[in-house]
């Protein structure tokens, strides 16, 4: 028999809704499958068993009861930077140690509103910077499918748990490509929705402007129903969209017959490995044959998104974690006066990346740089989104691969920072337009390790995203699971 | 053209104690990423607005309403320090 956590959450819920198993059976699967990885990936920082049985009590009772919602009784993983009421919330971060939320975000009540069970907090780069997970004050998580590896970040632990099985669905968030990168170093599907899409209340917060939750999915359309679950307006959030949501999962089966794919110039070679480029010409390939209208374009600003990136992202987080000061939560370090207090605990309590970025930000927005650094930034922000306006009215979507190689080794790249930031060439563009995009793997490396096709959609074009993702997905059939998660776990 | 960062001014700023030897090293850091940033000044952006946001949105405006919101003791359950239901710091103003 097939072992419960290597179920899609499509299969879960039709398995649930006909009586083969309970949601508790599903739950004690996935957290049998956990007792054996974490040792291995160290994908969660926090496991609440607690909550989760109760909530797979209350999902059984429901079903029982003719309840259909698509997400009941369906073990999920959320990122540890998402507020969780009652459950430890760290970012990552020893500013954090120990700080139990007063309150839930909104995406978190939406997904316990569904009827999900919320198995744990994943692992994540400190305050979600960075591209590997090694940032995290607890420890570093590993790729399940090759665990020397980075499962790349910083939603590394929501994608390494979706990889293992040890969560059916993971939410994250995606400030640069903070979803679909690692997504596609663990050969799972990941989606970054339009900017203020998704409520923002609860999610702590890095870049503003740019962070956005997303899912985290072993297939496509269960990438489509954990969206589908936490998108829509949120009076908590006021850059949340207050317009109808587009219809994300309408078109999965519609195929890609007259769709119109361009392929971005400027991230089909330089810096991206062979082997990546070999694949996304492959499903490139596919698309033209399965009716696809493929279209060569160029966005010459994309070659300035990341110096562009790294200077609007930093700016924002000085701003953001101005707030972890040792006076209303998280850590303190004593000192002689409160400025003392305050500049020993943000010394103590930020790890070198983050550390890093305030300074780079105080920088950039300091009197005499703001205008040469920050407004200039902002401007080529313009330039980028009027490039991919023009661009989508001669296509529908536009494909590049996610990442410019496949998982990298651990430690390989903590030397020196600008090697960590060019993990994110591909998909940073995508986060200073505001714009959709999703990763779904296509097939593996000269390494074994799995290659991400990225997608690219205009604001609020989930419809089309996630219908031409499908088609990739059929076309691709890239169902190979990491060995971690099949291996050394026997069927309960 | 070479950044020179006065990183000591940028660290106190940013309210973070860092030792000598940190703060060299940052300024080494930053200097290299901020030499990469540079790439964005060579872009010409006369008369192109800045984007501050990606969405078109002016103002999210919403009913005057009170509601209801954390009571005292939910606020000030996370705090490291507290004293008769406020938070509590160290001195702020010199005495002397």
């Amino acid at each position: 028999m097939t072992d419960l956590a290597d179920l899609t959450i499509a299969e879960a819920t039709a398995g649930l809704r006909s009586g083969d198993f309970t949601a508790v059976d599903l739950l004690g699967a996935v957290e049998l499958r956990a007792a054996v990885s974490e040792s291995q990936i160290h994908a969660y920082l926090t496991l609440d068993r607690e909550g989760a049985r109760t909530a797979a009590e209350a999902a059984d009772q429901a079903i029982a009861d003719g309840d259909t919602r698509p997400l009941l009784g369906i073990p999920v993983a959320v990122k540890d930077n998402m507020v969780t009421k009652g459950v430890e919330t760290t970012a990552g971060s020893q500013i954090l140690a120990g700080w139990t939320p007063p309150y839930s975000g909104t995406a978190v009540k939406r997904i316990e509103d569904a009827g999900a069970v919320i198995v744990g907090k994943t692992n994540l780069d400190e305050f979600a910077m960075g591209s590997s997970t090694e940032n995290s004050a607890y420890g570093p998580t590993r790729n399940p499918w090759n665990t020397d590896t980075v499962p790349g970040g910083s939603s590394g632990g929501s994608a390494a748990a979706v990889a293992a099985g040890s969560a059916l669905g993971a939410y994250g968030s995606d400030t640069g490509g903070s979803i679909r990168q690692p997504a596609a170093l663990t050969g799972t599907v990941g989606a970054k929705p339009t900017y203020g899409l998704v409520s923002r209340y609860g999610l702590i917060a890095f870049a503003s402007s740019l962070d956005q939750i997303g899912p985290i999915a072993q297939t496509v359309p269960d990438a489509a129903t954990l969206l589908e679950t936490v998108v829509g307006w949120d009076p908590l959030d006021a850059t949340s969209y207050h317009g109808d949501v587009p219809a994300i999962s309408r078109s999965l089966d519609a195929g890609v017959a007259g769709v119109r794919i361009g392929v971005v110039a400027e991230l089909a070679g330089d810096g991206i490995d062979p082997d990546v480029l070999a694949a996304t010409r492959t499903t490139i390939g596919q698309l033209a044959d399965a009716g696809a209208e493929i279209v060569e374009l160029s966005l010459p600003a994309i070659e300035y998104a990341l110096s562009a990136y790294y200077l609007i992202a930093p700016a924002e987080c000085s701003a953001n974690l101005a707030r972890f000061d040792g006076v209303r939560y998280g850590l303190r370090v004593d000192g002689a006066t409160t400025e003392e207090m305050m500049a020993r605990t943000r010394a103590e309590g930020f790890g070198p990346e983050v550390t890093r970025r305030i300074l780079l930000g105080t920088y950039a927005l300091s009197a005499g740089y703001y205008d040469a650094f920050y407004g200039q930034a902002q401007r080529v922000r313009t330039l980028l989104r009027r490039e991919f306006a023009a661009a989508y009215d001669q296509v529908d979507v536009l494909v590049s691969p996610t990442a410019p190689t496949t998982a990298f080794e651990i430690g390989s790249k903590t030397t020196d920072p600008l090697t960590m930031y060019l993990s994110d060439i591909c998909t940073i563009a995508t986060n200073l337009a505001g714009d959709p995009a999703m990763s779904v793997p296509v097939g593996v490396g000269d390494d074994g390790l799995p290659i991400g096709f990225q997608v690219l959609a205009p604001s609020l074009g989930e419809e089309v995203m996630f219908q031409v993702a499908a088609e990739v997905e059929r076309l691709a059939g890239f169902n190979d699971r990491a060995k971690l998660a099949t291996s050394k776990v026997v069927a309960p | 053209m070479p950044v020179e960062i006065d990183i000591a001014r940028v660290a106190s700023l940013a309210r973070i104690a860092l030792t000598d030897e940190e703060l060299a090293a940052y300024a080494q850091q930053l200097e290299n990423i901020l030499e990469h940033a540079e790439r964005v000044q060579a872009l010409p952006t006369e008369g192109v607005e800045p984007t501050s946001h990606p969405l078109p949105m002016v103002n999210a405006f919403r009913p005057d309403e009170a509601k209801g919101s954390l009571d005292h003791e939910e606020a000030l359950a996370g705090a490291p320090d507290t004293e008769d239901g406020y938070f509590r710091v160290p001195k702020i103003l010199d005495e002397s």
